[in-house]
């Protein structure tokens, strides 16, 4: 068993459910998207679109999906390469510093994705 | 003639590794890359490499040829050799000791983290632990492996994380007593695996199944590893 305490669910089982999950929910948001750009979109049709409840529940489920996507591959990016066995301890230093810029990123689209759905 | 690049490096004399090139007649013959190997050191004596049964049986001869690890013994040239050319090098990812002999100890000790031996407490019956023939069909594919490493050490999640992902290798003989009907200690064995590292580093590219000698498939039995921890999941 070995710990971790970075990890999205702390858990490899979690990680790995949450992953696929949230990849499919991310699909199915492009894909939704990609039918609706694909048709042309002016100012008009695309504010109509958004102003349905279910399309904002939609699109925050994929923004909170691309969170936990991105923070649980980052990790894996990070946990692969910049290791203290590769780097000594400037592998840890650079791994924790960019998983914390990761997830302040994340958190700072989170509250943003949040503000443009329902705040206009 | 065939061009044999061979990679050399004695940490006692060199600063760092060289390739050294040989001309070598085959003499028309479809050789196994051993046999390439062995003549080279007829006339070398001083190239090192590890061998044993020379039948693909030990596991001893794990090299990366021409870019993909396989057993030297039973690799004939007409399957590695392209444009003439024969590069072998030591498997890559772990330390060299000389020459193509690697350090295995990050591999065994991964191994040993699977505790790759039957356990069971119940009483022993007086004759021996039976098992159906459908129980035993279920280990076909698991027990050949020779742990030869060629799998691992092509694994990229092994290269970066062999401290902490067990391999493909060390998870092929986890579940081969995982689905093992007479071990009992099935749940002990999947909550040491439940981390972000040890099988969940695998990303299903299988590098492993590409290479294993045997034939065998790595990357199923940790899908039905996969499988198992999820179904005893809440």
């Amino acid at each position: 068993m070995v710990t971790a305490v970075t990890s999205f669910g702390r858990s490899g089982l979690s990680d790995w459910l949450v992953q696929r999950v949230s990849g499919v929910i991310l699909l199915a948001y492009f894909i939704f998207i990609a039918c609706n750009v694909i048709n042309g979109v002016d100012y008009v049709s695309w504010k109509a679109l958004y102003a349905q409840t279910w399309v904002k529940v939609f699109s925050l489920m994929a923004i909170l999906s691309l969170a936990a996507h991105a923070w649980i591959g980052m990790w894996a990016v990070f946990t692969d390469y910049l290791t203290e066995r590769l780097m000594g301890s400037t592998g840890n230093f650079l791994r924790v510093t960019l998983q914390l810029l990761v997830l302040v990123t994340i958190f700072i689209y989170v509250v943003w994705g949040v503000q443009i759905l329902w705040g206009y | 003639m065939l061009k044999v690049s061979i990679y050399r490096y004695n940490p006692e004399t060199d600063d760092k590794p060289r390739m050294q090139d040989f001309d070598f007649d085959t003499q028309g013959k479809d050789l196994m890359v051993l046999d390439v190997l062995e003549q080279l050191k007829a006339e070398d004596t001083t190239i090192t490499y590890r061998r044993s049964c020379r039948e693909g049986v030990c596991g001893s001869d794990g090299l990366n040829m021409n870019g993909k690890n396989g057993l030297a013994c039973i690799t004939p040239l007409s399957e590695t050799v392209k444009g003439n050319k024969l590069v072998i090098r030591p498997l890559p990812g772990l330390p060299v000791v000389r020459d193509l002999v690697v350090d295995m100890s990050m591999f065994y000790a991964q191994y040993e983290k699977v505790q790759p031996y039957l356990q069971n407490n119940t009483p022993a019956p007086a004759i021996e632990r039976l098992q159906s023939p459908e129980d035993r069909a279920k280990l076909d594919g698991l027990y050949e492996c020779i742990l030869c490493a060629c799998c691992s050490t092509s694994c990229p999640s092994f290269w970066w994380n062999p401290d902490r992902f067990i391999g493909p290798a060390g998870l092929l003989q986890s579940y081969r007593f995982l689905a093992d009907s007479r071990d009992t200690a099935t749940d002990e064995r999947l909550a040491k695996l439940d981390d972000p590292f040890s099988v969940f580093r695998c990303h299903g590219i299988q590098n492993c199944v590409n290479v294993c000698p045997k034939g065998l498939n790595p990357t199923k039995a940790i899908g039905h590893i996969r499988n198992m921890l999820l179904s005893r999941a809440t």
